[in-house]
């Protein structure tokens, strides 16, 4: 029986619809022109328009972060690919489920220097979990459908899918998923029994526990988190979360000790210095969180769960490594605390606690807004207080304002907080607001940003603009590129190189002429009225705060620095940053 | 952490697709590894696999890293350590030009039998000799030639498989 004959298009298109995919990001071009044909023929499949493939990439790693669904990004070839690097190294970085669709020049000229032809499997090979070039209609199919199981399985990534435009246009037969069997890819997701119960007996007989918990949980899914919240407080022991981590337990908790890493709370920086026992769930010893190495953690048992056997002993010596699923294996472990009835030092987790909780008395980011200058710090609080009854969806750039938005804002649930934390990819917040306000057409959906990194993609506010999104841009802006001034301040004897941002727009005009609007506060009082102002508006609002350009971000371990050196503010004295530390970044 | 560096030979089956090896070969200098040798072939032509013996150096840590590395490779069957894993044969080739006469073609044709190494061809003045064996025992061989008129050597690097009946 002669199956239907499809042409390679809209094989494409329906393997994303037996995907499960609803929306795609994308940018039309010469190569991909007959994915674009079939899309126009079809009403199962949403197309956004970007205005750069940049703004394509951060817009699917948006709606992705919020939804737990794999993103899908759309681009021709040759610029289109290239444009889509950077997001797609920091979907890598940051373990963030997508499938890139590239168009590609027809299979005769590749290596011909064809005109749009970039070797984009060859480019984007470092920067991508796997891909693909598709070169027979007959593998169409079961590439499109093994690049989904790719991204979403095991520690989640991008996948590119190369796609010749004689490809596309070639006849060939539909072949549905079979399920996720892949001949040589088999993620370990359950946890070994043994290792498990040797990790929970460890937990129980800590005198000076901590739960160290990164995007490895958010990743792992909603029960992931719930679950992770019932064994700490079953547990009650202290617990801090990594940038990524953020949401994965319940950040007004008493058990929470906040952000930990260069710019995180003092008692949990210390308590992670100080601990006996550390258990590591899905967070992966980056260099922003352990500081110096080798004063690391010194007298600690490390137990460390992760789905990536790279991880593993990477960075950091662990004692007790649990390579798995964060979900599967909290929760045997949740019933082999139960069944075990394992009960903690009560006596030594209170002199625990009273020591956390003499680092917590420190209040390592107090700050003082007096004056007319609004702190940044400040607007966060405030932006916090204002929305946090709401649906409330936090995207940022990155720099200072990132560092204080996660300082700052708490999150309470997972897949409310998109943040590029591997790469640091400034310009990823707005687009990546446009996505999950794709996600989540009724939500509350704010881009914490810096005045320098929203201009890096702030073409897509035409997108935000085309779309009708109702995305906030909350700018602190402060004229500077905040934090590599307040590195040029703190380390090299205040030689602003650079880093002044002369000639702004003016972001209430920007926010007019791309349809949206514009609102400003320029000092303390000004801040509420502002933010409720914004949250009232259903339109894009760009809110321009001008806030204090000299302050700084503290806490902070200087590079090179250990846990126990850090700086809790301006008028703590740092040691000289070391010759070591000085070419760190 | 212990910091000495070692040295280990591992196998890497794989699947025998278009940029397998850029990929590991990727991975290896994206990440700073060292390689020093590396050979690749097609050894099950049914299933389409091929399997790289690498031989590396580095910290234990970074040893481990690298191995955990290969096997996240999408396309990798299996990542084996064979220096790790216990007794294994390593053999490598190398065709190795002499060019001289006289009493220099006498001796070189002398050590070549020492090393049973073969004659594979041949001209007035000159012999490539084949020969098979231990890195060392070809390191040996190359520098008894160099004074011999040595002027090519072309070497497939290492290959390695473990004794015992246990396959990969």
């Amino acid at each position: 029986m002669a199956s239907e004959q499809l042409t390679g298009s809209e094989i494409v298109l329906r393997a994303l619809v037996d995907q499960d995919v609803d929306v795609i990001f994308g940018y039309p071009g010469g190569a991909v022109l007959p994915i674009y044909d079939a899309l126009y023929q079809q009403n199962s499949l949403r197309h956004i328009l970007v205005r750069q493939e940049a703004g394509a990439v951060h817009a699917a790693e948006g709606y992705a972060r919020s939804t737990g669904k794999v993103g899908v990004v759309l681009v021709t070839s040759g610029p289109g690919a290239t444009n889509a690097v950077t997001g797609l190294t920091d979907a890598l970085m940051d373990s963030i489920p997508l499938v890139c669709l590239t168009g590609q020049v027809p299979t005769h000229l590749i290596g011909n220097d064809a005109f749009q032809e970039a070797d984009t499997t060859g480019i984007t090979r470092p920067c991508t979990k796997h891909n693909y070039l598709v070169k027979s209609i007959e593998e169409l199919p079961r590439v499109m459908h093994e690049a989904f199981y790719i991204a979403k399985s095991g520690r989640p990534g991008p996948v590119v899918v190369d796609l010749p435009k004689d490809i596309l246009q070639a006849m060939g037969a539909y072949t549905p998923p079979n399920g996720g069997q892949h001949k040589s890819y088999r993620p370990q997701v359950k946890g070994d029994l043994n290792r498990i119960r040797e990790a929970v007996a460890l937990i129980a007989e800590a005198k000076r526990p901590i739960f160290y918990c990164g995007g490895g949980v958010i990743n792992s899914g909603k029960a992931a988190s719930q679950l992770l919240t019932e064994f700490v407080r079953l547990t009650g022991y202290p617990c801090t979360a990594t940038l990524m981590g953020l949401g994965c337990y319940p950040a007004s908790d008493r058990q929470f000790l906040g952000m930990l890493g260069m710019h995180g709370t003092y008692e949990a920086n210390l308590a992670m210095h100080d601990c006996d026992v550390m258990i590591n769930v899905g967070a992966r010893f980056d260099d922003r969180v352990t500081g110096k190495l080798t004063e690391f953690s010194p007298g600690s048992k490390k137990i460390h769960i992760d789905i990536d056997p790279s991880s593993i002993n990477k960075n950091v010596h662990v004692d007790l490594p649990v390579v798995g699923d964060v979900a599967h294996v909290i929760e045997v472990m949740i019933k082999e605390w139960k069944a075990r009835q394992y009960q903690p030092d009560q006596k030594a987790l209170a002199a625990w606690w009273k020591q956390i909780d003499q680092w917590r008395s420190r209040d390592c980011l107090k700050y003082h807004q007096d004056g007319e200058l609004i702190k940044p710090q400040y607007a966060i609080e405030r932006l916090y207080e204002l929305t946090k009854d709401r649906e409330t969806y936090i995207t940022t750039e990155v720099g200072q304002h990132q560092m204080w938005a996660a300082q700052f804002y708490k999150f309470e649930k997972p897949n409310r907080w998109m943040t590029s934390g591997g790469l640091g990819t400034m310009g990823y917040g707005l687009p990546a607001a446009m996505g999950v306000q794709i996600g989540h057409p009724d939500a509350l959906v704010i881009d914490v940003a810096g005045e320098a990194s929203v201009i890096m993609n702030i073409q897509e506010m035409s997108t935000i603009a085309q779309y009708r999104l109702p995305v906030k841009v909350f700018i602190l802006n402060n004229e500077y590129m905040g934090m590599v001034r307040q590195w040029q301040e703190l380390l090299h004897g205040g030689r602003y190189a650079e880093s002044y941002m002369a000639s702004l727009p003016d972001f209430v005009q920007l926010a007019e002429s791309f349809h949206a609007v514009g609102l400003r506060a320029e000092r303390p009082d000004q801040v509420d009225d502002v933010i409720k102002e914004m949250i009232a508006c259903d339109k894009a609002v760009i809110a321009d705060i001008l806030v204090d350009k000299a302050e700084n971000c503290f806490p902070m371990i200087p590079s090179g620095a250990a846990h126990n050196e850090m700086l809790l503010g301006p008028d703590d004295k740092a040691k000289p940053v070391s010759e070591e530390g000085m070419v760190l970044v | 952490m212990e910091s000495t560096i070692e040295r280990h030979t591992i196998a890497v089956l794989v699947d025998n697709e278009p940029g397998v090896l850029a990929r590991v070969i990727g991975l290896f200098s994206g990440r700073g590894y060292n390689i020093e040798s590396l050979t690749v072939a097609e050894v099950d032509p049914q299933d389409s696999r091929s399997r790289i013996t690498v031989v590396t150096t580095g910290t234990p840590m970074v040893i481990e890293q690298i191995k955990a590395q290969l096997d996240r490779l999408v396309p990798v069957h299996r990542v084996s350590d064979l220096t790790m894993q216990g007794p294994h044969v390593e053999r490598e080739l190398a065709l190795v030009k002499v060019v001289s006469s006289g009493d220099k073609r006498v001796e070189a044709l002398r050590i070549a039998d020492i090393f049973r190494a073969s004659v594979v061809d041949s001209t007035i003045d000159s012999f490539v000799f084949e020969m098979t064996g231990k890195t060392d025992k070809l390191n040996a061989f190359v520098k008894l030639m160099e004074p011999l008129g040595l002027v090519d050597i072309s070497r497939t690097g290492v290959v390695a498989i473990a004794r015992g009946k246990e396959g990969m």
